[in-house]
């Protein structure tokens, strides 16, 4: 899950990492109050989970909380990059006289944590790492060993922070280390770190991501999540606990078992597509290893409530799960949804007891129901009911 | 020959008294592994009963090596107790580790991959994995055992589904060992591992390898595949559809930016000389042309 700008502060202050005032208003009345509490010049920020806000029109500053008020009504319900603005944050505002960098993120690629500094800050960091890799330093950092104050400072030391400065910095990514593992983040970004006037660092803006798996660990991680971005049928299958995409201009609606299974059965309806006029698949639903009947039918009400939907795929593997329980878990489902049920689906089993699997739902003979052999035929079948 | 596990592993299950953990030790031992028993902290002393076999069960790893010179531990503990349950096997320097569980936050699996390299005397596989299997000498995790038998095919594979449905298109061929080493941002047994196991192992003579969208694991085991892997070896990536920044099942199915993308993973094996098939049955096709069959 990608935070927010207010949230990642938020989470900074609470990990005492160092951060300006700074409060979220969702209307040009809340945007004034916060601006009159704070006092002074302020910054309007839009809160939208894209970059590039601030050329867009979507960072302000304001010379008092009328302004404040103004600057607000003009960014919020703004576009930016296909984000609408729902909230904005005021921020107190503060001379700046020099930007840094400052991340900690999960690298995958070498199954470590990175620390990547740099005093070059203010600035796409993807930008500084191609045209000026000597201002980037990139540290690995393992989950056993972490950052410990003499670690941060070798880090600092290694990124040419000015000598004035460098213990404050690494006083930061130290606290920095504390919110990336006690929230279980998968990145912690600050960009800007800046050296205010009077000579203090603080973290201006920041991203971070949390790891969803974590979860269990971190009740307070429910409260962050953006019910506003959800697509309702994403919603109401995550009610369900299925594990749901919606995807753009699809007409085949897919039901599988197993993440890979799944992705692949997108992939093979879309190159199937391509004969029948660029039909494509409408969502990813992986509905696990089980497939029992209400599983099943949960699946199947979320997909064919989906406008987009022309017909379905139903693509199982039995591993574990035997294929004539999977055939009387669809049956079931038709039964439970009736006159719900009103696009065609094509039904493709194969492994562990097939033979019985296919009976069942040859002695079913529903009316909607086809079944294919071959997942690149019923995927090509599918496709074809979908462009009538 | 096989690679990682064969008929001589004797195996011990971490999490063997809960759930999961009887029903697919279950499976196991009807596969004809040897499963020597189970680790669950403050159940020691216990013998479980399954299928007529008597499994002691261990307070730790340790003392269940030091009773039945177990080699291989599986683990099926919940999310929560994963990280020690496997930081307990690492300490019992156990040599190899199945991390079947689903859903572990990855600051706890990059603590234990991190602490097995510290270690050094402990290979994980997984986390978030199906395991692995030599058909018809052992068969480590939740892989059906009865879709394929012993044959020239080595598989690596991030996805479960997906490998089974690959076990199937090839069954009437047969695999060496089949490995699926899980879709977790953060894992211990990489496609590269298993291509070199693969390239090293006599029985073996050709390869199947299938990646998903995600990191850049599959364009890394390209490289690794020219400079080093002599045997045929046929791809298969999943995701082409899959748009940007949704997270597709897997924890680490995502596309990024442009990193990530299924394209760029094709495009990179092709280079490395590896045919790619457009679907998994394609890919079997391609298999049985490499093998003349």
């Amino acid at each position: 899950m990608d935070l927010f700008e207010y949230q990642a502060r938020d989470l900074f202050e609470k990990h005492n990492v160092p951060v300006l005032a700074g409060a979220v208003a969702t209307t040009e009345d809340e945007a004034f109050k916060a601006a009159s509490a704070m006092g002074g010049k302020v910054v309007v920020k839009a809160q939208v989970k894209v970059g590039g806000r601030g050329k867009a029109g979507g960072v302000k500053l304001a010379v008092d909380a009328n302004d404040a008020k103004e600057k607000a009504g003009a960014i919020l319900g703004m576009d930016i990059k296909g984000h609408t603005v729902h909230q904005v944050m005021i921020a107190q505002a503060a001379p700046i006289v020099d930007e840094y960098y400052i991340s900690i993120l999960l690298d995958r690629s070498n199954r470590t944590f990175l620390v990547m500094a740099s005093v070059a800050g203010g600035m796409d960091i993807e930008e500084v790492a191609r045209t000026a890799p000597e201002k980037l330093a990139k540290v690995p950092v393992t989950a056993v060993d972490g950052i410990s104050q003499a670690k941060a400072k070798e880090i600092i030391a290694q990124a040419k922070f000015p000598a004035d400065i460098a213990d404050q910095v690494a006083d930061v990514l130290v606290k920095l280390w504390e919110t990336f593992q006690s929230e279980d983040a998968t990145l912690v970004e600050v960009n800007p770190l800046v050296k205010t006037e009077d000579g203090r660092i603080v973290a201006l803006d920041g991203k971070v991501t949390l790891d969803d798996n974590a979860e269990f660990r971190q009740p307070d991680h429910a409260a962050l999540v953006d019910h506003a971005a959800a697509n309702a049928l994403e919603a109401a299958a995550k009610e369900k606990g299925l594990n749901y995409v919606k995807l753009d201009n699809g007409q085949v609606g897919i039901i599988g078992n197993g993440a890979g299974l799944v992705m692949s059965t997108l992939d093979v309806v879309a190159y199937a597509g391509e004969k029948f006029g660029g039909i494509r698949p409408a969502n990813f639903l992986d509905i696990g290893g089980g497939a029992s009947a209400q599983v099943m039918a949960d699946g199947l009400s979320i997909i064919l409530g989906d406008p987009d939907v022309k017909s379905v795929f139903v693509n199982v593997f039995g591993g574990i799960t035997a294929c004539d329980a999977v055939a009387n878990g669809i049956v079931q489902a038709l039964e439970l949804l009736g006159a719900k049920a009103t696009k065609p689906i094509v039904v493709r089993l194969d492994g562990n007891n097939v033979l019985e699997g296919r009976a069942i739902l040859t002695a079913a003979n529903h009316p909607l129901v086809e079944q294919a052999e071959t997942m690149d035929g019923a995927a090509s079948r599918a496709a074809e009911l979908a462009a009538k | 020959m096989s690679i990682f596990i064969n008929s001589t592993s004797k195996v011990i299950v971490q999490g063997m008294t809960g759930s999961e953990g009887t029903k697919h030790t279950r499976r196991m031992l009807a596969s004809g592994t040897k499963v020597v028993g189970g680790v669950t902290p403050g159940k020691g002393g216990q013998v479980v009963d399954i299928d007529g076999h008597q499994l002691p069960v261990f307070n730790s790893v340790a003392e269940a090596i030091a009773a039945t010179a177990a080699n291989v531990s599986v683990v099926f503990v919940p999310p929560k107790f994963a990280k020690a349950a496997v930081i307990d096997a690492i300490d019992a320097k156990m040599p190899l580790v199945v991390v079947i569980t689903e859903g572990i936050p990855v600051h706890d699996s990059a603590y234990f991959y991190a602490y097995s390299l510290q270690k050094g005397t402990t290979q994980i596989i997984g986390p978030n994995c199906p395991g692995l299997i030599s058909p018809e000498q052992s068969n480590v995790g939740i892989i059906p055992a009865n879709i394929t038998k012993r044959g020239p095919i080595g598989l690596v594979s991030k996805s479960g589904t997906l490998t089974y449905q690959m076990m199937y298109e090839l069954r009437d061929i047969g695999f060496s060992t089949a490995v699926g080493i899980g879709g977790d941002p953060v894992i211990g047994t990489t496609h590269i591992d298993c291509l070199k196991a693969f390239q090293d192992d006599p029985e073996t003579t050709a390869i199947v390898m299938i990646g998903e969208i995600g990191g850049d694991a599959e364009e890394r085991a390209a490289t690794f595949i020219a400079e080093y892997v002599t045997k045929p070896v046929v791809g298969y990536v999943a995701g082409f559809t899959a748009p940007e920044g949704k997270t597709m099942g897997h924890a680490g199915a995502i596309v990024s930016g442009s990193s990530g993308t299924a394209q760029a993973k094709k495009d990179a094996l092709e280079a490395a000389g590896v045919k790619v098939g457009q679907t998994p049955s394609e890919t079997a096709r391609l298999m049985r042309a490499i093998l003349g069959l």
